[in-house]
């Protein structure tokens, strides 16, 4: 074992520069991998976060059906003793309870229809983005306070301030007319234009008057404390909720158009990514079929030896392996500490706040620090050049030591 | 007739290459026999098949037509592993040039065979030392094949040949590549290793002061054996 360890190191070093040119490639393809794989699932993970904390929340206990048909009458009767009791599950951040309309808001001067939200104070403001939006005036007080908050862009349309009032106009759980006039107590900007748009909310005891829904509501949104340990929080969450009437949803299905963009991402990014693999590849490949057939002769006077094939081919594979090694353990430090370094300092790149409004509001990506993250790239790169120099070590078998012997 | 007082025996050995539809005859009903440690040179004109014949007893190619015997072991009927086994065990091999392996030093090429065979690495060190100071090369165990000159590579060769008592060595114009001086060195070494270790060897030459080292000299002539004579 130690010859044969030998005699590849050996064999590496015998052309420097082609076997450096060698390692470059692989290194730098594992480093240009380590980079934008960890900077890409950096991004999905700030576009889930930031997207999920703006309205959405992790995971949302709702009424069956009430994703599909949003009905006024699909409640959760006793919302908030219900939430209190899913508040002691370790894992959860908190809960919020909510109830939702759709309903008429008129200015002196105009009439949209908006999409009103019920919250409660406490636990909103750990659960979403909006109450720390506010860019004029305040968020609600009080549970039970008559007053409001909208988007920037509603009061554009509305064309009101704060301190104006807003005439509420929409259908009870009774069926009965709800109606109020209430005072916009603050205008908040969350960058995306739907919700600034067709959003207001008001306080929950508030609204469970104004549309005569008693102690029910329609959700209760949750968030956990990792997202990657959802499925464990959620196993928890359905225990205790006995009633076959409600649903606990994730945020994949609450916001299925999230995953989606994701996917398609993943997959326009993969096919760079394979494009990357297959021109590094193949130019190993060139490269170990050189470093073989120059060699014919050697191989023949060691099959003379007495060398069996297959030990020569084990010689191949040995070279190929500590060449890739080499590559990437320099493209794993490169690729690491550039990682490292935008782990610090954050990424960013000119027109990503377009997108950032888009898609939840990120200026700077993170990179993912997992393992996973990091070792995806270079070991694909691994197996394809392992694959690559087995094509060499295998074409030694059908070597015969007369004819090796003749080539020079 | 005792298989041990000849080493190796050929009976109506013949090999034909292939080119297209043409067979070209490389050996016609060669029939030989080799004393156990014996000296013997082949010579001939080029194409006579000095090289063919010393690969099909090193069992390197296998015979077209005939019997061939290594040590009462029919080679004709063994396949490549056991070919290669055989060559390992109780072949060694000195080629024209380029014999060695170019990243091993002039030990690690000698350990290389011993290696194969699974000696362990103690035992290794010592015999290659011992066999290169043999073969005159003390001091340079460390160099590579490329810092040294032709004939000591082919020392190294010889060393690395020598080492681990094969039953024949087979030596395929080992001097062409040499100077006439460096070419007799050579041959007194190989001589010298003949005498001492009784081992029989088996080369190939056109050089008429080689062939005046052998002690049986056989001469080949379009793939027959032409005369055979002991000195
Ligand atoms: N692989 C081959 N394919 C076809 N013909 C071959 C092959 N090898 C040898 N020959 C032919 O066999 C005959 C004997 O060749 P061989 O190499 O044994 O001669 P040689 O005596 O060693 O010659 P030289 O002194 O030039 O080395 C020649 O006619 C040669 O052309
Ligand atoms: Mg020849």
């Amino acid at each position: 074992m130690a010859i044969i360890l030998r005699l590849a190191w050996r064999n590496i070093w015998r052309h420097p520069r082609r076997s450096g040119l060698t390692i470059a490639a692989i290194a730098f393809a594992a480093a240009l991998l380590v980079f934008m794989i960890t900077l890409q699932f950096g991004s999905y993970d700030m576009i889930i976060d930031n997207n999920l904390k703006v309205l959405t929340g992790h995971f949302q206990v709702q009424h069956l059906g009430y994703l599909e048909k949003p009905k006024m009458r699909s409640t959760i009767t006793d919302a908030q003793k219900m939430a209190e009791e899913l508040r002691k599950i370790n894992g959860i951040v908190d809960i919020a309870t909510r109830a939702n309309a759709f309903a008429l808001l008129a200015s002196e001067k105009r009439t949209y229809g908006v999409q009103v939200l019920g919250v409660e104070i406490m636990h909103e403001a750990k659960l979403s983005t909006i109450p720390g939006r506010i860019q004029s005036g305040r968020f609600l007080s009080d549970d039970t306070a008559q007053e409001i908050i909208i988007g920037d862009a509603l009061a554009r349309n509305l064309k009101v301030q704060v301190g104006d009032d807003l005439t509420l106009l929409g259908s009870g759980y009774d069926g009965s007319i709800a109606a109020a006039v209430l005072p916009i107590v603050g205008i908040f900007n969350t960058g995306m234009p739907e919700i600034d748009r067709g959003l207001i909310e008001i306080p929950l005891t508030s609204f469970q008057e104004i549309f005569s829904l008693e102690e029910s509501a329609h959700l209760l949104v949750g968030m956990a404390k990792n997202l990657d340990h959802l499925e464990t929080v959620l196993t928890q969450v359905r225990a205790k909720i006995p009633d076959s009437s409600l649903v606990v949803l994730d945020w994949n299905h609450l916001n299925p158009g999230l995953f989606q963009l994701i996917q398609a991402d993943m997959i326009n990014s993969w096919f760079m990514y394979s494009c990357l693999i297959l021109i590094v590849t193949f130019s190993i490949l060139n490269t170990f079929l050189m470093a073989v057939l120059e060699r014919t002769r050697e191989f023949g006077v060691m099959l003379a030896l007495g060398t069996k094939p297959l030990s020569i081919g084990q010689l191949i594979m040995l070279e190929t392996l500590l060449l890739t090694l080499l590559g990437l353990g320099i493209g794993l430090v490169i690729g690491g500490s550039v990682t490292l370094y935008f782990y610090v300092y954050g990424f960013s790149y000119p027109g990503m706040e377009e997108i950032g409004a888009q898609f939840g509001l990120i200026d700077v990506i993170t990179p993912q620090l997992s393992l996973f993250a990091f070792m995806l790239g270079p070991t694909i790169i691994f197996f394809f050049t392992m694959i690559v120099g087995l094509y060499p070590a295998l074409r030694i078998r059908k070597l015969k030591p007369v004819d090796a012997m003749k080539s020079v | 007739m005792n298989m041990k007082q000849f080493p190796v025996i050929c009976r109506h050995l013949g090999k034909s290459y292939q080119q297209g539809k043409i067979t070209i005859p490389a050996l016609v009903d060669i029939n030989l026999e080799i004393h156990k440690g014996d000296f013997v040179c082949f010579s001939g004109p080029s194409g006579s098949g000095k090289t063919t014949l010393l690969n099909l007893i090193g069992g390197l190619d296998t015979p077209s037509s005939g019997e061939i015997s290594l040590d009462a072991q029919r080679l004709d009927k063994m396949n490549k592993s056991a070919l290669a086994n055989l060559r390992l065990h109780k072949i060694g091999f000195v080629f024209q040039a380029y014999n060695l392996i170019p990243v091993l030093s002039a030990q690690e090429n000698v350990e290389f065979v011993m290696q194969l065979q699974g000696l362990n690495s103690a035992r290794r060190a010592i015999k290659a030392r011992a066999i290169l100071k043999e073969v005159g090369l003390e001091g340079l165990e460390k160099r590579r094949p490329g810092d040294l000159s032709g004939g000591q590579q082919q020392r190294v060769a010889v060393a690395r040949a020598i080492v681990s008592a094969p039953s024949l060595i087979l030596a395929d114009e080992p001097t062409a590549n040499l100077d006439s001086h460096t070419a007799e060195t050579l041959m007194q070494l190989l001589h010298t290793m003949n005498e001492e270790h009784g081992i029989t060897f088996l080369f190939s030459t056109h050089d008429k002061l080689v062939m005046d080292y052998s002690k049986r000299l056989i001469k080949l002539r379009d793939g027959r054996i032409q005369s055979d004579e002991t000195q």
